[in-house]
């Protein structure tokens, strides 16, 4: 079977070699890259501009962003048809395309997200060094976290007071180089789409914005919404601890502190909203005003085959109910998780509509296409552009988080900076 | 070097200079800027002499009259002479050496092609002469009665006159 | 004194600096990158589509798939042959079953999920067939916008693709106005009508210019200025597709209708 044919219905006039090629783990990708770049965004806001009610949540997301790393890539290697081939991008890269950067933005985003974890974190690894050095008869496992700590110590062992002011300004410089690179490397990954001058809904350089802006909305939503999960595990977990030692934090304290920090991060991810929503309403007006060639067939698209999924879906559950949510008095912890999950279903599927509502109408203008997702796989295509692979995909950064957490933990750090 | 924030530096040219290295292993020599420039002509050289060695399956109508002499003096003066031989008597590749003989497709798939009739004068189609075939004898091959060598209608196999 | 870490240190130094300028700009070496436009060459593939004279027998597309090695029953195709059937009250209907590979043999225009629509020999304004295959466009897109340079255009104006480079990613099917482009079923890398460019470099025909009884497929050289093919394209009133998208087209059409996509 051809590639696409699977997944793909066909209505009136479509090319014979018309499919939709680029699917689920296309809506993916932007999808992930944006939670990376969000995340990364919101910790520099600590780092950066110093925003100090961010502190608790800006080494929790800082974690987060280099869990989501790797996932961002994922996608794409399941996507490719030749992925053993992936590594071309870096051997031979063509830079007139939009793709061939990637390879050098990710590496170079990888690399300072790495860097400023490693300086955030470089005080309680070599406190860990030491105290499991000083400590006699080592179970293997003390022994296997030593030389995990002693590696990513780097032999750098100096913690004294000029070496972690040393620190500090480090960080500052790499969130600081963080922020446009992040920018670029979710930016970019818009003109990936806008660039394409094929396709009639993708072409805008709104859209390497329109993207900077939602990856923004969904990283902050995406690590309230995490930041929430983990804390009622943290005051379940304590709750059950504190019978035994009266010393930990009550539960009341930590919820002070959580609905704290929630709400002052809810504030950001309002503002990075109102910013998306107006770019998004801005190039729909634009295009309904200026009605081009493309503009027939796009206004079926928008509000007749995806309404549901542009107007109910997209802007109504995923922007204009969160938003009423979030901005009404008296935040609660369980009225931010709501919106938050919902602020993320709304960007998925603001992706989704970019990237298979790009291709739900034929390039000849006289047909359209639509994809019908494979939920359970019969092979190993329908696995890895369906239902199974884009879960695989979402499920992979929490369970990295959890393995990181195990080495650098989030929570209760002394932290260098 | 005492400055321990240098150390991710370290790491950072230790991966630029191993991706440095790998690529010297894996791109082919050829593999370079050529004629069209970096936009269009970034390319291994090498392939373009892989793309013109593909095998060439048909023929043409070249050599056909060599040896088959016959049906060309057969087939040259009749309105089917514009098709070529290898439409309905299938690839060439090394006939007569591989493969010996050619298939012929009698099916009436291949004459409803242009002979199936429909209505349109704007195009060539409309002045073909065409049948409907499903009720023009359907169960029949057209070649039980037309010759499709010589098909001009007072040309039909003398069975069928009769 | 130098001790062991330090020198490990001055030693990646020392390598990383030998290695970096030997390899890591090749890519942006000027004299390469200096490579001009108009290629110096003798020839210019180009191709010359007479609508007016196509029947929609379908031979073109039988025979592309055979030489070029395209599975035969795929739903994809290097190239195919669109109907278009204009009715009285101004609506158009397009079809292209199968990519016309078995040539179009009923009235009914297949419309996909919508089913087949029957139209009456009366309501019929206009109807003709139109041919289509890559258009080896003098800027082409798709070429553009591979990452990894697997896709190129060769100095004669072909753009072909490397099997042993590409990776699947799709970017260039996206980047096609005229949707050229798909996934070999065999493969698993980007496929595209390359004017049968194992022929054409032995001075044959395409398989599809060879299998057309009415000469509604030509190929000639644009730089050979008595090419017939050239002259034509010099002479007449020809059109391209899509011109919008400044691609430069190199497939030519003579007898070319408002409604063709």
């Amino acid at each position: 079977m051809v590639h696409g044919e699977a997944w793909t219905l066909k209505e009136f006039f479509v090319y014979p070699n018309e499919y939709i090629y680029w699917s689920i783990q296309i809506v993916m990708y932007p999808f992930m890259t944006g939670l990376v770049a969000g995340a990364f965004v919101l910790s520099s806001l600590y780092h950066v501009f110093g925003v100090k009610q961010l502190k608790d949540i800006a080494r929790f997301s800082l974690v987060f962003s280099l869990a989501l790393l790797p996932v961002a890539m994922m996608p794409l290697l399941l996507h490719l048809q030749q992925p053993q081939r992936g590594i071309n991008v870096m051997m031979t890269p063509h830079f007139t395309s939009a793709i061939a950067a990637f390879g050098i933005v990710f590496t170079t985003y990888g690399m300072i997200v790495a860097s400023e974890i490693w300086f955030v974190y470089r005080r309680f690894i070599v406190e860990s060094v030491l105290e499991l050095r000083a400590k006699d008869g080592r179970s293997p496992v003390e022994s296997l976290r030593l030389l995990v700590y002693s590696v990513i110590s780097m032999g750098a062992m100096d913690i004294s007071e000029a070496a972690l002011h040393k620190d500090e300004r480090a960080v500052g410089i790499l969130a600081g180089i963080g922020i446009p690179v992040a920018c670029f490397l979710h930016g970019y990954a818009g003109f990936i789409f806008g660039s394409v001058k094929a396709n009639a809904l993708w072409m805008t350089p709104l859209m390497p914005v329109i993207f900077i802006c939602s990856a923004v909305v969904s990283g902050i939503a995406l690590c309230i919404a995490t930041y929430i999960v983990t804390m009622e595990i943290r005051k379940l977990i304590f709750a059950w601890r504190s019978k035994n030692d009266p010393d930990l934090p009550s539960t009341e304290e930590l919820k002070s502190a959580e609905i704290h920090v929630v709400t002052m991060t809810a504030k950001y991810l309002v503002m990075f909203m109102i910013l998306a929503i107006t770019l998004e309403m801005l190039d729909l007006i634009f295009r309904g005003y200026t009605a081009v060639k493309s503009w027939d067939i796009v206004r079926k698209v928008i509000y007749e085959k995806d309404f549901t999924k542009i107007f109910i879906l997209q802007y109504g559950l995923g922007n204009v109910v969160p938003f009423i949510l979030l901005l009404m008095p008296r935040l609660t912890i369980r009225r931010a998780l709501l919106a938050t999950l919902l602020v993320l279903m709304g960007v998925f599927m603001m992706r989704w509509n970019v990237v298979i509502g790009g291709q739900a109408f034929s390039a000849s203008f006289a047909g359209f296409m639509e994809y019908k997702l494979p939920l359970w796989p019969d092979s190993l295509e329908t696995f890895k552009e369906g239902l199974m692979g884009a879960l695989t995909v979402i499920v992979t950064p929490f369970v990295l988080f959890y393995l990181v957490t195990r080495i650098l933990p989030v929570f209760g750090v002394k932290d260098s900076h | 070097m005492k400055n321990h924030v240098l150390r991710p530096v370290f790491v950072v040219i230790a991966v630029v200079v191993g991706i440095v290295f790998t690529r010297t292993l894996l791109v082919p020599g050829d593999f370079g800027v050529y004629e069209r420039g970096y936009m269009y002509g970034w390319h291994r050289k090498s392939n373009e002499e892989e793309w013109k060695t593909v095998r060439v399956k048909y023929k043409t109508s070249k050599a056909c009259p060599e040896c088959h002499e016959d049906k060309y003096n057969a087939i040259k003066d009749s309105p089917h002479a514009m098709i070529s031989c290898e439409n309905c008597h299938g690839p060439s590749y090394d006939h007569p050496k591989d493969p010996l003989g050619l298939s012929i497709d009698r099916r009436r798939d291949l004459c409803v092609r242009c002979h199936s009739y429909l209505p349109y004068k704007t195009s060539g189609r409309g002045d073909i002469p065409g049948i409907n075939p499903e009720t023009h004898y359907p169960q029949a091959e057209c070649v039980m009665c037309h010759i499709p060598h010589n098909p001009k209608p007072m040309n039909q196999k003398p069975e069928v006159k009769s | 004194m130098m001790n062991r870490r330090e020198f490990c240190k001055k030693t990646m130094i020392a390598v990383g600096g030998l290695v970096l300028p030997l390899a890591a700009f090749e890519v942006f070496d000027p004299s390469t990158l200096r490579a001009e436009k108009e290629g110096r060459g003798k020839t210019r593939w180009a191709f010359l589509v007479d609508t007016r004279k196509c029947v929609g027998c379908g031979f073109c597309v039988k025979a592309c798939k055979v030489e070029n090695e395209v599975p035969y029953d795929a739903n994809v195709t290097r190239t195919w042959v669109e109907r278009y059937v204009t009715t009285t009250d101004g609506k158009t209907y397009i079809d292209s079953p199968k990519g016309g590979r078995d040539g179009f043999t009923t009235m009914k225009i297949d419309q996909n999920l919508e089913g087949m629509h029957e139209i009456k020999a009366e309501e019929i304004s206009r109807a003709f067939f139109v041919p289509k295959l890559c258009n080896q466009c003098d800027n082409p897109p798709c070429v553009q916008v591979c990452p990894v340079g697997a896709t190129y255009q060769t100095e004669d104006g072909v753009v072909l693709v490397d099997r042993t480079w590409c990776i699947g990613c799709g970017y260039c099917i996206m980047g096609c106005p005229y949707s050229v482009r798909f996934f070999h079923p065999v493969y698993h890398v980007a496929e595209k009508c390359n004017f049968c460019y194992h022929r054409i470099s032995k001075g044959m025909k395409t398989a599809c210019v060879d299998a057309c009884p009415f000469e509604a497929r030509r190929i000639g050289n644009l730089k050979d200025p008595d090419d017939p093919v050239t002259k034509i394209i010099m002479t007449e009133r020809v059109n391209v597709l899509k011109e919008e998208f400044g691609t430069k087209p190199q497939v030519f059409y003579l007898g070319l209708s408002k409604e063709v996509k």
